[in-house]
């Protein structure tokens, strides 16, 4: 990094700053991470070291990516597209999706990654809100999730799927392969601006429909520097994020911030598999690791033993995200591979890691660490339209002072709802938390219903919503119930119409319906039926008392009752 | 316990974990993962379905053993005694 004169104090975020090229003010994410290191002389180093789930390996430096990514934006002009408009990626972790993110970005568009798992009916939902212009899929994606609906998408210009050749797409659909093969490999980078959009990232809402948090170009400063601070980035380190771009941390920390940080990128097409992950880290050298909690409480499950034969001596420092690290999965990890994870905390919203066990910190087994450097964290809690800030040991909401560059900028036409995220100059979580004697941070739970499963925020409406289309089904709740690998696991309480029987083929037949509709991450494992749900006077379903239920806990406040669970 | 009973019960199982899968079009080598949608989490229910009507521990290791009908029907009749 070049010494440069900081003002701290007139710019927070100058050292951010410092680690970027930004030229002429341009500020351009797919720019900084993958362009300027082929200008400074980079272009021959791994950018991304593919592992394909058959065997194969496909290696990218920073010049093919270069190249690639602006082939691909070739292509969006190609075709008519102009910038702010919206792309989405519905794809497995094959080189196309993170080619497509680069030159989506660089064409001054907007990018969406969606997790491919998701069944047809989230997907549908999120194209609506994010007014999709471009998918970019496999046909196979294509013809099982999408061909049904694509017509209503009224704004769905242009359908690109991977892996054929022109004869073989579908009909309506542009084959990749081909186009980019003739399109040129050198684009001017679109001029963007620190506050122009660059990526819209999904969450579930308690309520209505999933909220679309909108990321400026300007979060790359945040990338860069919690890459850096969080994750201990430095250039040409081997590095294997697991999450899926799908999710914020597979873009944040999966493709934005090792790039920008010029990290040798490792990218396993695989879903979880012991033994693979194990020889992964051995053969690739890996040095940083990112994963999440159920990923390590599945390796504890296999025990010790089966890590021993495992050279795993390459690495150098271990993080996890998603949920907390319980106290055993740290203190395995240091059995197993000689040191600590270190859990963070952040979310859609936040663009970027929060909250921290940094390298060379002391980890407390269980907390997710302490604020960033240039983050304020609090524990407050609400009193009318104003915040208290609470002590030591007390449990209140976790907050943050909003301004650091890779916070959300709106919810995607929902203004009101992002309004009510901030309250007395502070951003609320919804996450609820304490903070001990020596300032460090511990989950405690959600605020509201909102259920986490394997690090997915899943919101009981979308799942609710699904369930009430079986024609078997009058009414339904859905909470989180506790799971020791997957943190949570959904669970739906379902009242049926007349004329239907509670038995075991209809509790399937409405798990199959949810999984068929929504993909397994989201739907329910566990489907149960009443007579009665409780229900407030004005007909709400009370989940936060079917959850206290569930968990012998107090029931709390009861008062709005009106109709109770039979 | 014959082959076709561990069949049976394996169809069976893997049905109730994901009843989105029609029987009728469950081929021997659809991969679990790839071909029948499961998560790491169902392939887990999967296995402690597997173990509590078989009685047979099946490590973390062995799990692509069993990521096929045909692949779960020959490890696990190799192990079911």
């Amino acid at each position: 990094m070049t010494n440069r004169a900081i003002d701290y104090d007139a710019d927070p975020w100058a050292e951010a700053r410092a680690m970027l090229d930004m030229p002429g003010g341009m500020l351009n994410i797919a720019y900084e991470a993958v362009d300027r290191h082929v200008m400074h002389g980079h272009g021959d180093e791994t950018a991304m070291l593919w592992l394909g789930k058959g065997g194969d390996r496909q290696e990218l430096s920073y010049a093919d990516m270069a190249r690639q990514s602006s082939r691909f934006a070739n292509v969006l002009a190609a075709h008519g597209l102009a910038s702010g408009d919206s792309v989405f990626a519905l794809l497995g972790r094959v080189p196309e999706l993170y080619i497509a993110a680069l030159g989506t970005l660089k064409a001054g568009m907007v990018f969406t990654p969606l997790f491919s798992a998701f069944g047809p009916d989230p997907i549908r939902t999120r194209m609506e809100i994010g007014a999709a212009k471009v998918l970019v899929t496999t046909p196979d994606l294509y013809k099982r999730k999408i061909a049904a609906w694509r017509d209503e998408i009224g704004t769905l210009k242009l359908v690109l799927v991977i892996g054929v050749i022109d004869e073989d797409a579908d009909e309506g659909c542009v084959a990749l392969g081909p186009v980019m093969a003739t399109a040129s490999p050198d684009f001017d980078t679109a001029p963007t601006r620190p506050e122009d959009p660059a990526l819209i990232h999904f969450t579930s809402g308690t309520t209505g429909r999933p909220k679309g948090a909108v990321h400026v170009h300007e979060a790359v400063l945040y990338h860069a520097f919690s890459g850096q601070c969080a994750l201990d980035l430095t250039p040409e380190t081997t590095y294997w994020c697991t999450a899926d771009p799908g999710w914020v941390t597979g873009t944040s920390y999966g493709i934005i911030a090792p790039l920008v940080q010029r990290v040798k990128m490792i990218v396993d097409e695989a879903e979880f598999d012991l033994e693979r992950w194990y020889s992964t880290i051995e053969r690739e050298k890996i040095e940083v690791w990112y994963s999440a909690p159920t990923a390590i409480r599945m390796m504890m499950r296999s025990g010790a033993d089966v890590a021993k034969p495992y050279d795993f001596s390459s690495l150098r420092f271990l993080a996890s995200v998603g949920e907390p690290l319980n106290p055993e999965a740290v203190v395995w990890s240091e059995n197993v591979f000689g040191q600590s994870f270190h859990d963070n905390w952040w979310q859609t919203e936040t663009g970027g890691i929060m909250i921290a066990n940094l390298p060379g910190m002391t980890v407390k087994p269980g907390s997710m660490g302490k604020p960033m450097p240039g983050i304020e964290a609090g524990i407050v809690e609400r009193e009318g339209n104003t915040l208290k800030e609470l002590g030591t040991g007390e449990i209140g909401e976790l907050a943050l002072r909003p301004g650091w560059p890779s916070m959300m900028r709106a919810y995607l036409n929902e203004q009101a709802r992002y309004d009510k995220c901030f309250v007395d100059g502070w951003y609320l979580s919804g996450d609820l938390a304490t903070r001990d004697e020596d300032g460090y941070f511990w989950f405690v739970g959600r605020a509201d219903d909102l259920i986490k499963t394997s690090g997915h925020l899943v919101g009981p409406f979308e799942v609710e919503s699904v369930l009430i289309e079986h024609p078997a089904v009058a009414e339904a709740g859905v909470i989180g119930l506790p799971d020791e690998t997957a943190g949570e696991i959904v669970k739906a309480y379902v009242t049926l119409n007349p004329g239907f029987t509670a038995d075991v083929a209809l509790e399937r037949a409405l798990r199959g319906h949810a999984r068929k509709r929504l993909g397994p991450a989201v739907s329910p494992r566990v489907v149960v039926f009443r007579e009665n749900l409780p229900k407030t006077r004005s007909g709400k379903i009370m989940r936060r008392l079917l959850k206290a239920r569930e968990l012998g806990l107090p029931e709390g406040d009861i008062s709005t009752l009106e109709t109770d669970e039979k | 316990m014959t082959k076709e009973d561990i069949r049976t019960a394996f169809i069976e199982e893997l049905l109730d974990i994901a009843p989105d899968i029609d029987p009728d079009t469950l081929g021997e080598d659809d991969h679990l993962q790839d071909d029948l949608e499961l998560d790491s989490m169902d392939v887990l229910n999967l296995v402690t379905a597997l173990h509590r009507r078989l009685n047979v521990d099946i490590p973390e290791t062995d799990y692509p053993q069993i990521a096929t009908l045909a692949l779960a029907v020959s490890y696990l009749t190799a192990r079911v005694t």
